[in-house]
């Protein structure tokens, strides 16, 4: 009995990946969007037109991507533009996306809360209020349900 | 608007008889009351003690007055009354999870129960051992069954999951009923086909509840990511979601061809209409609090506030909804699913509101139902 009880090394096992009745997600690997362009909307950011930059960043999320290298790099882009607002033109930019655009920014917004930066958290929770103003708690619930993730 | 507070305790699920005279609820326990109205009070008339488990799913078949109640200890009881006293009788589901759910059959010689072990269990009696049989659906169910509806055509029944997605499958029993006629869905409805299947797809949650219309046509379901969808079977198979910016809704129902009638987690029901192009618009939420009337806090009431509550101000703690927690069960009260009059909600904080759409439409402007 001492001898095994010594051993840890069952601890690493994963017991739900041997289980029969585990669920897999039927994931569709089909249309896989690479993101948002870097360059272009650098350029739209330095001349100062950032309602278009904002309406770029949000096309082509890479929502079915595993590979998280394209998830970061546009994650990246997407908060380079919101930062990059002045705060009084925040609530013309949400009011212009539809539904399904609110719940996107509402994903890139809770994605920019994972990993705070100096002046992040400011602006994201000014973007915050604003997008919850349209979205309302069902876009945060869709964002916590969401199976594809940005 | 009618509350009546049963207890304190959650009410899981209630059913109505005929005539909702009498209503069978569980106060999230192992047991089944049954209330009698007897003037503007409720009076507790029997108390059903058979299972062993949680009561998850009760059903009441408004002809042949049986109560049918499935629980977390994996039985399911048939209750007949006799000499005024309910006597149940097993039915072995053979699950080996917990039964969720379950409903008579429209025509009352079957009934579904959808369980934890992702399966249905429908139910049909055999006379000739006298006892109830079950027969399994399994495929493609890849979670738990929450909630199940039938079709006016007593052989098909909608599902809806935890694996995100809501179905329509065939529940015919050739022992007990005859071979059924084509319909929207299909025409072919061999025991355990999948007539259609709706969701999933990387998006959406656990699908909380699911409604057919009177027709048996169009098709409604709840989900945990905030949305209602409607499919009309009669116009192609791409159902019309509606994202919504409330809680998560946990029961819907058809209460008239266009209109649904949805409540859940904000504590309040919704009114959803489906126009003739099976689109889905939200009309108006159903509880609207009057004004409130801000009263003069007296000198006293004010340093009692201080002294219990350190606050100097008059917060009322209480929802401004009527029901004070989560809604979980919307039921007919009034009327059928082609027009209904009024309705019934229960939920978590033991109340039990009937809703009249006539005040509704009253109180609230320009709330019609179509």
């Amino acid at each position: 009995m001492a001898k095994n009880t010594l051993s840890s090394r069952f601890r690493k096992l994963d017991i739900d990946e041997f289980d029969e009745n585990k669920f897999v997600d039927d994931h569709d690997e089909a249309v896989d969007n690479q993101g948002p362009d870097a360059t272009e909307i650098d350029n739209l950011i330095r001349i100062g037109d950032t309602m278009t930059a904002f309406q770029l960043a949000l096309r082509n999320p890479p929502l079915n991507t595993k590979n998280p290298a394209i998830k970061e790099r546009a994650l990246a882009i997407v908060l380079r533009v919101l930062t990059s607002f002045k705060s009084s033109d925040i609530e013309p930019a949400v009011k212009s996306l539809d539904r399904s655009g609110v719940d996107l920014l509402m994903k890139y917004i809770y994605r920019g809360f994972e990993k705070p930066s100096d002046n992040s958290s400011a602006i994201l929770l000014q973007w915050h209020e604003k997008a919850f103003a349209v979205g309302g708690l069902g876009s945060i619930v869709r964002v916590l349900t969401a199976r594809k993730t940005v | 608007m009618s509350l009546h507070q049963f207890l304190l305790e959650p009410i899981t699920c209630h059913a109505w008889n005929r005539d909702r005279t009498q209503i069978a609820i569980s106060p999230n326990n192992h047991e089944v009351h049954i209330y009698q109205k007897s003037g503007n009070q409720w009076v507790k008339s029997h108390e059903l003690k058979e299972h062993n488990g949680h009561i998850t799913g009760i059903d009441w078949a408004p002809k042949s007055d049986r109560i049918v109640t499935c629980g977390a200890d994996r039985n399911a009881y048939v209750w007949s009354l006799k000499d005024g006293v309910w006597k149940p009788t097993l039915v072995i589901l053979r699950i080996n999870r917990a039964a969720t759910f379950v409903k008579w059959s429209p025509l009352e010689n079957k009934f579904a129960v959808g369980s934890g072990a992702r399966l249905i269990s429908v139910c049909y009696f055999e006379s000739d051992n006298d006892w109830w049989v079950s027969k399994h659906i399994k495929k493609p169910i890849r979670s738990t069954v929450l909630s199940l509806d039938w079709h006016p055509n007593n052989v098909l029944l909608a599902a809806g999951s935890c694996d995100f997605k809501c179905r329509v499958f065939s529940a015919y029993i050739k022992e007990v009923e005859e071979k059924p006629g084509p319909t929207p869905w299909g025409s072919k409805m061999p025991f355990g086909a999948v007539l259609a299947e709706f969701g999933g797809a990387g998006g959406g949650g656990w699908v909380h509840s699911v409604s057919f219309s009177s027709s048996g046509n169009r098709l409604a379901w709840v989900s945990h990511d905030s949305t209602v969808t409607v499919v009309d079977g009669t116009k192609g198979s791409t159902p019309s979601q509606l994202k919504t910016e409330f809680l998560p809704l946990l029961s819907v129902l058809f209460i008239s061809e266009n209109s649904v009638v949805a409540a859940g987690h904000d504590c309040c029901p919704m009114l959803f209409r489906c126009d003739d192009g099976g689109s889905l618009t939200f009309v108006s939420k159903l509880d609207l609090p009057k004004a409130s009337i801000t009263r003069n806090i007296s000198a006293m009431e004010r340093f009692r506030n201080m002294d219990k509550r350190a606050t100097t101000e008059d917060r009322n703690t209480a929802l401004e909804t009527l029901h004070q927690n989560s809604i979980t069960q919307v039921s007919i009260y009034e009327g059928d699913q082609r027009d209904c009059r009024k309705f019934c909600t229960t939920g978590i904080d033991g109340a039990m509101t009937i809703w009249d759409f006539k005040s509704l439409e009253a109180s609230i402007q320009g709330l019609r139902i179509m």
